[in-house]
């Protein structure tokens, strides 16, 4: 064992005391230093924090962002999300392969710069989009990505990358990066002016009792994406037994096409800060967890030190708002590239130090979370609505938005439209009025939610965005008519089968089996009963699966089926003569043709008998 | 009327499942009372002649020439039966499954301990079959009808099965048949 290894892991096990709920902190930590969690490593974090190796490795093989084996001082992962991949990730990845002599998921024989990709960073506005690092690349084409590789190689400093500065606080001295936050639309909620504490002042004011009331009033529901009723969560929490309750703030905003709370967080930290302290008077609790996605570390920064700024201002710490026995801190937690933890038992585990996994329910969170404690899980838009809420008052809020969904939504906007970004507008908007908005008058489909939400077509644009009706938790994705639906669709079930922790078969094995299915009708030899089968597994894998990833990961198929089946049936043959259709001779035969220097006396026959009906 | 016709094959399978038809000793001349055979090792007529009624598949398949031999098979048969393991599951033969062809070939031709071989030419007659890229059991090319399991199947397993499918009856066979431990 090296010294150098020794030192960064004792270094990073005390930092967290040795606490072994503190796991996530101390193996990114050690694969900052070293570049892996080498199992050397893993064997002396084991023994540092008397827990079992196992236990150190599940977390280790979990995480994207984490690596048993050694990687390069620089790690370039570029976005391959289906967005990106339309503005043209692909040949930007090519050329970051081509320019540094090796392929995606290699390092460079100096050892010093790896290749990979990632599913959505959250910049789909900016796209194609590349993390070196923890540093945003943002707008990127080949020539760039060419000359971005050579930089790297001649100074190894990926931060001398950073040219022109974002807008906004993206260009403030702790952040310094190059996002954009594309705000086109500021509303009355979450982007309007906000004097620190002023509605802290006023919850502190009020009863505890009180501020679940408003926000009962208020009508706000969970703005993540299930929209699940806000006062009702912390109503569950406050009534739970147990004196040490927590909040947590979910910011692993990682439903592909998902951008606002990147620009929430960049723009309006303190409201959502505020947020969660109001949280904390309403439902008793002393701690506040952030838990922020891997891909947003460059926001770390600007983040604490809006912490600390509330901590010196009073308005976190003890006896907050000179209200004796109001003792409510927040930590920031940084994720470690999992889609799964944005489910909030994941995300528990994940603060937990564990592997990302989903947890049973009951209990629900609100019952038992964080180390058992009642916790209550908001998003980070949520918890601005709530600050606002009280700042305002709930009549004013629930006024705002439609009939059944109150207040306003910031949309985040990505695709084939002129005008991508972030929107906040009230609930009730229709989707062509959207579309009208941000430029998209060409639109032929709407992916509204993300992946796991529904793609809809232009018989669904006078649909409005609220709950009763198209919901979502921020992500419209916009394609233009000449885009082709199945392989939308198809990148998106790529993305589930990546994403999907493994614990629950239906989830695990439903995915692959989507993708089998997809790929052999967008291959030509998909037969009518194809539908029906994927219908039927995408309703077990809703039915039969274990939390909200792999309970929403059949929407991409069973959506596009329903608001596009004239696509599919135009790629669907007639049944064969009893040939299994899978069945590919000449991808098959192949690998003999190429040895043998002659094509095979059947080569083409599969075809020609399909045709031949 | 004419009697239904059987056609049987064995693709890459070791014939130990047609040895196994043929241990149904002087059934055969009952058997041949019921039906005709139609292509098949045992008459060693080639190609089809007509509508068959049933197809006895042994082996699966590993070559160019074996998928070719199944399509015609269910193109040719009401009803196509994989017989034994090899025609389930690829049997024996998909034990080089894991290896990429290329070093299947290598070793088996180049390397091998046991190769003499000065040309260090992999065969590649047009004449030859082209090895696929793994040995795909019946199923997995075309629709097959029922499967009996058995490395091989026995004699009787096959009898009642034939018989029961020639009288139009359903194949129930008795537990003795299905159990191989």
């Amino acid at each position: 064992m090296s010294e150098a290894l020794s030192t960064v892991v004792k270094e990073a096990c005390t930092a967290a005391d040795r606490d072994p709920t503190r796991l996530m902190d101390i193996v990114n930590q050690v694969q900052r230093k070293l570049g892996q969690v080498s199992p050397t490593a893993m064997d002396l974090i084991a023994s540092e924090l008397g827990c079992q190796r196992v236990e150190v490795e599940s977390v280790v093989s979990f995480y994207a962002f984490l690596s048993a084996e050694p990687q390069g001082k620089i790690v370039i992962r570029v976005c391959n999300d289906v967005i990106d991949r339309l503005e043209g990730a692909d040949a930007v990845l090519d050329a970051f392969a081509d320019a540094l002599g090796i392929r995606v998921g290699e390092t460079t024989p100096d050892g010093r710069i790896t290749l990979m990709t990632t599913p959505c960073v959250g910049m789909s506005d900016q796209a194609p989009a590349a993390l070196i690092n923890s540093h945003v690349l943002v707008d990127l084409d080949p020539s760039k990505a060419r000359h971005i590789a050579l930089q790297l190689k001649a100074s190894g400093d990926p931060h001398r990358l950073v040219t022109k500065l974002g807008d906004g606080n993206n260009a403030h001295e702790l952040v310094q990066s190059m996002v954009h936050n594309n705000i086109h639309q500021t509303g009355p909620v979450v982007f309007a002016e906000f004097a620190m504490g002023s509605a802290l002042r006023k919850a502190l004011s009020m009863t505890p009792q009180e501020v679940i009331r408003d926000v009962k009033t208020s009508r706000i529901r969970g703005r993540g994406g299930a929209g699940f009723p806000t006062g009702m969560k912390w109503d569950f929490a406050r009534a739970a037994p147990g004196d040490r309750k927590v909040v947590i703030c979910n910011a692993d905003e990682g439903e592909p096409g998902t951008f606002k709370d990147r620009v929430i967080l960049t723009e309006r930290a303190s409201l959502m800060f505020e947020g969660m302290t109001i949280a904390g008077y309403a439902i008793g609790a002393d701690l506040g967890i952030l838990y922020l996605r891997a891909e947003y570390l460059y926001l770390r920064a600007l983040l604490e030190s809006i912490l600390d700024e509330r901590r010196a201002a009073g308005l976190l710490g003890k006896g907050i708002g000179g209200k004796a026995g109001f003792d409510f801190d927040i930590r920031i937690q940084m994720g470690g590239g999992a889609y799964v933890c944005g489910e909030e038992t994941a995300l528990i585990s994940s603060c937990e130090g564990k592997r990302g996994d989903p947890k049973n329910r009951p209990p629900f969170p609100a019952q038992k979370g964080y180390l058992g404690r009642p916790s209550v899980v908001n998003n980070v838009e949520t918890f601005c609505c709530v600050a606002r809420v009280l700042e305002q008052g709930a009549g004013w809020f629930a006024q705002l938005g439609s009939k059944g969904t109150s207040g306003t939504k910031v949309l985040s906007v990505s695709g084939d439209c002129k005008r991508p970004g972030v929107y906040e507008l009230e609930f009730g908007i229709t989707l062509a009025a959207l579309l009208k908005l941000v430029g998209a008058e060409d639109a032929g489909a709407v992916q509204v939610g993300g992946p796991s939400g529904q793609l809809v077509g232009p018989a669904s644009f006078e649909r409005t965005i609220c709950y009763d009706d198209l919901a979502t938790g921020g992500s419209i994705m916009v394609f233009n008519r000449s885009r082709d639906i199945l392989g939308i669709a198809r990148g998106f079930v790529e993305f589930f089968c990546e994403e999907s922790c493994g614990y629950c078969t239906p989830c695990r094995v439903g995915n692959e089996l989507l993708k089998e299915r997809l790929d052999t009708i967008i291959a030509g030899r998909g037969e009518p009963s194809d539908l029906a089968y994927l219908e039927e597994l995408g309703a077990i894998m809703k039915l039969a699966s274990r939390c909200g990833l792999g309970q929403t990961s059949a929407n991409p198929v069973l959506t596009t089926i329903k608001h596009f089946r004239p696509e599919y049936e135009a790629r669907l043959r007639a049944p064969q003569r009893g040939e299994q259709r899978r069945f590919d001779f000449n991808a098959a035969v192949a690998g003999a043709e190429r040895i043998a220097g002659h094509q095979s006396v059947q080569h083409g026959a599969h075809e020609e008998h399909g045709t031949a009906e | 009327m004419s009697k239904p016709k059987v056609a049987t094959t064995s693709m890459c399978g070791c014939f130990g499942c047609h040895m196994s038809i043929l241990d149904i000793d002087d059934r055969i001349l009952k058997l041949v009372e019921l039906i005709e055979f139609d292509k098949s090792p045992i008459n060693d007529i080639k190609s089809f002649t007509g509508r068959c009624a049933i197809g006895l598949l042994e082996g699966g398949v590993a070559n160019d020439e074996n998928y070719h031999v199944l399509k015609a098979f269910r193109e040719n048969c009401d009803i196509l039966i994989s017989v034994g393991e090899c025609a389930k599951n690829g049997g024996v033969p998909a034990l080089r499954n894991p290896i990429p062809l290329q070093e299947c070939l290598e070793e088996a031709y180049l390397r091998g301990p046991t190769v003499y071989n000065p040309l260090q030419v992999i065969p590649n007659d047009v004449e030859i079959p082209l090895l696929l890229d793994k040995v795909y059991p019946c199923h997995e090319v075309v629709k097959i009808d029922y499967h009996l399991a058995g490395c091989p199947p026995s004699a009787d397993t096959i009898w009642e099965t034939l018989v029961a499918l020639l009288s139009g009856k359903p194949v129930a066979l008795p537990y003795s048949l299905l159990k191989y431990d």
